[in-house]
């Protein structure tokens, strides 16, 4: 007799894995999709990517899965170089933006009015300058380059998280757990590490994933104005300006791989950045 | 399951709620039993996956084989411990169970299988949850104008004015905000919005607690009164005393099943008209009671015991009751899940 | 010992007062009940008592001493809510013994399952948290107990079995207990002595 209803929440999950199996499919996948885009990156030749004049403007084939140039450097190899720079630039610049929203918000919170007043005014100041503005005279007054833009992207993109973990710091340090533990005598440093930071976890982990694009496209849109990376180096946004010039000769290739290669990185790295946070999340844990 | 297949019959041959004329008397328990359930609840099981040990998954069962049924007039109260269900089985009916549920058994709903499609037509409709807290209401809105959203048909405006004006809450009340409002008041307008939906199933998840005297007593009389035009109401409260005030007849969960289904009337005294030993065991334990604890807890999901589930802590233990969870029967009208009630 | 509140008046901003020029003692052992209807204040002079919240008139005073400020705080709360009073993100054992490691007979007492130790809180339902946040207030130190509708979410025999354990422990350690609620039968059941906060009078 017994009958099973049909509802919403029952979902047969695919190739029968549970959700946590798949949780860290996804994981191990994404990973290593990143991880092979650096090796790739790092260890290919830069023999291909030399000016071989008697191989230019060739469509895709199995020689060059995603053609080469106007210069016959093959484009494969020139987008995983690309990648693994805009990878490396972009995890730099929104992990060190993290730490210091992290650091910035947890202080405004917890180390009093005189602090906290400085800190938001700091917020607004930045916030009212337009960003791509900031990061050029940022970018330009370090004299471009790596550094350049890894500081400005960082210098950036700080503020607005630093708000939202300002405001998580606040709601936590009112509630009624951090309270009890201030009764048994416990300091506002013990408090902070104990309490307060787990909590953060996963704004951490959020801000990462959401940072990164911008600052991987950031780092195009100023490279492409020229005040980014030289020229010489491979980045993603140099490839992508350059092929804009070919695109009406037909070369479609040019443009679209290293574009969509892009667009699947950044994807990755979102998966990756989810994936971890359901993991480590005890109220999400089980889902 | 066995209780309800007998009835079932029986209650096919009889009138359509929809002619239910508006009555007035308090406890219409007779009449009520004839009509054909509003909700009917067999053999309802909900499990969670759950992860033990790194990628090792488990089913954890927080309800088994639970029954109930509420009819038209009717109000049940569904009184059991944190952890007993009682939450749980409001949402498998609203359909609102997280992703990571799955549910078992037989839900009818006016007598057709509730569906999930059916769930999502009905739910804010002729089903209603009555939620816990002003949180619910949305802060920005006067609450004149929220419980308006919720009429189905005819002039909302009127419809509105008429529900605040049965329950008591001045004419000025339409213009202020949730948080300008009392707990009191708060609860009555939360109920107004069921009632002006025209819901036939109210779910009251709570509805008490943090109120005081006064106040409880108000929310009370205004789902007595929903009961009374018809409606069919559960009332989910931790509280014994509450669900005594008004309720017709009392479910008792204990670790996700109902051990006993009992007429209000039994309770009392020193709860010798109660048939389950749990049930007896909560009552005696009431401050106005004997104020006597009993050892020991309710068992957890996961380590649910093979037979009775109250089998641990219960005086009347004997070796059979380990043997399996023993089946609901019919017992001086209630139900009851134990092999020694009499 | 003495914990005595003095001429307390409090008000949220500029608001009404809540609470003024109220008087309340309560000596070690005894048992005193707070009662009154919703927004009488009777939580924030629980808070207050518990050094959670400064009153804007008067004092508190422990043994002929301001609260201490900094330390184990002698006069311990716990709240209604006991997810809230837990950190979600810690395991039951971190939470058991932050202030003070309970011994075995006190979790035995209270039915704390040692298996439990190793949960979130999110997998362990209310009655079963508050036992773990009754265990934590009852240090060695702990002089005075403020329950804030301590047990009002919970089952009736939940609340038995946690009040006799408290009674016992109180007995034990000679503390003090003030049972904030608005359950008649409960604070008739438990109390030496019981306040009723009526609505104040503002002069």
């Amino acid at each position: 007799m017994m009958k099973v209803i049909e509802t919403t929440t029952i979902k047969t999950p695919y190739l029968k894995l549970n959700r946590r199996q798949q949780t860290i499919i996804s994981i191990i996948l994404s990973a290593s999709f990143l991880l092979m885009i650096i090796l790739g990156g790092i260890f290919s030749s830069n023999e291909k990517i030399q000016t071989y004049l008697e191989m230019r403007n060739l469509s895709p084939s199995l020689q060059h899965i995603f053609g080469t140039d106007w210069l016959g450097r093959d484009m494969f190899v020139r987008t995983l170089k690309g990648l693994t720079l805009s990878l490396g630039v972009g995890m730099l610049a929104s992990a060190s933006s993290v730490i210091i929203a992290v650091v910035l918000g947890m202080a405004a919170a917890t180390m009093g009015r005189k602090v906290d007043t400085f800190i938001s005014w700091l917020v607004d100041l930045f916030l009212s300058v337009p960003h791509l503005v900031a990061l050029i005279l940022i970018a330009f007054a370090l004299g471009g380059g790596i550094r350049g833009v890894v500081l400005g992207v960082t210098l950036t993109h700080w503020p607005s998280l630093t708000r939202v973990i300002r405001a998580e710091v606040m709601q936590l340090r009112s509630s009624e757990f951090v309270e009890i533990s201030r009764q048994f005598g416990k300091s506002s440093w013990w408090i902070a590490t104990r309490h307060i930071l787990p909590h953060l976890v996963p704004q951490f982990f959020v801000g990462l994933v959401l940072l990164f694009p911008h600052a991987v496209l950031h780092e195009a849109a100023i490279t492409f104005l020229g005040f980014g990376l030289s020229p010489h180096q491979p980045a993603i946004g140099i490839i992508l300006s350059e092929s804009m010039r070919y695109l009406s000769t037909g070369m479609w290739w040019l443009a679209f791989f290293p574009g969509l290669s892009l667009l699947v990185m950044v994807r990755a790295f979102d998966i990756l950045g989810e994936n971890l946070c359901t993991l480590m999340d005890p109220y999400r844990g089980h889902e | 399951m066995s209780l309800a297949a007998p009835l079932k019959k029986e209650k096919k041959k009889l009138i359509k709620p929809k002619q239910i004329e508006v009555q007035k008397i308090m406890k219409p328990v007779k009449d009520i039993k004839k009509l054909q359930a509003t909700i009917e609840v067999q053999d309802l099981s909900v499990s969670f996956i759950q992860y033990t040990k790194g990628l090792q998954q488990k089913d954890l069962k927080v309800i088994s084989s639970l029954n109930i049924d509420i009819h038209p007039g009717e109000i049940l109260a569904v009184v059991g411990s944190s952890g007993s269900g009682k939450s749980l089985l409001a949402h498998a009916i609203l359909g609102i169970l997280p992703s990571n549920a799955t549910v078992t058994g037989k839900i009818t709903y006016k007598g057709e299988p509730l569906t999930s499609k059916r769930q999502e037509k009905l739910r804010g409709k002729e089903i209603a949850l009555v939620p816990q807290s002003v949180n619910y209401l949305d802060p920005l809105m006067r609450v004149g104008k929220q419980v308006r959203t919720a009429v189905k048909d005819g002039d909302p405006i009127k419809a509105q004015r008429e529900v605040f004006s049965r329950y008591y809450l001045k004419p000025e009340v339409e213009n202020l905000f949730p948080f300008q409002l009392s707990g009191g008041m708060a609860r009555r307008v939360l109920v107004s919005t069921a009632v002006v939906s025209g819901a036939q199933l109210i779910i009251a998840d709570e509805p008490t607690p943090g109120l005081d005297t006064a106040s409880v007593k108000e929310a009370l009389k205004c789902f007595r009164e929903l009961a009374d035009h018809g409606a069919a109401v559960m009332l989910i409260s931790h509280d014994i005393e509450t669900a005594l005030k008004i309720a017709d007849r009392i479910a008792v969960f204990y670790a996700g099943t109902t051990v006993e289904v009992a007429p209000v009337e039994d309770f009392k005294g020193k709860g010798e008209g109660l048939r389950h030993p749990y049930s007896k065991a909560l009552w005696g334990a009431l401050p106005q009671n004997d104020f006597m604890p009993i050892a020991g807890f309710q068992p957890l999901p996961s380590a649910l015991p093979p037979g009775c589930l109250f089998e641990p802590r219960c005086s009347m233990v004997t070796p059979d009751c380990s043997k399996a969870q023993p089946e609901a029967r019919t017992l001086r009208n209630g139900m009851v899940r134990c092999i020694h009630a009499t | 010992m003495l914990l005595k509140g003095e001429n307390i008046g409090f008000r949220y901003g500029k608001g009404p007062w809540v609470l003024k020029e109220r008087d309340i003692t309560v000596e070690s052992g005894e048992i005193v009940g707070i009662m009154g209807p919703s927004g009488c204040g009777k939580t924030t002079l629980g808070r207050i008592l518990a050094g959670y919240e400064k009153p804007h008139e008067g004092r508190v005073i422990l043994n002929e001493a301001p609260l201490p400020k900094k330390g184990y705080n002698p006069v311990q709360l716990v709240f209604q809510h006991p997810e809230k009073a837990v950190n979600g993100r810690w395991h039951m054992k971190d939470t058991l013994n932050e202030g003070w490691e309970p011994n075995d007979e006190v979790l035995e007492a209270l039915g704390i399952e040692k298996a439990w130790l190793k949960r979130w809180p999110n997998e362990l339902s209310g009655g079963e948290l508050q036992r773990f946040c009754v265990a934590r207030a009852l240090g060695l130190q702990t002089r005075f107990l403020v329950a804030d509708e301590m047990t009002t979410m919970l089952d009736a025999i939940t609340q038995a079995q946690i009040w006799h354990v408290v009674l016992d422990v109180a007995k034990k350690q000679d503390i003090g207990i003030i049972v904030v609620s608005h359950e008649k039968h409960l604070i008739n059941r438990l109390c030496d002595r019981v306040i009723d906060l009526s609505p104040v009078k503002v002069s």
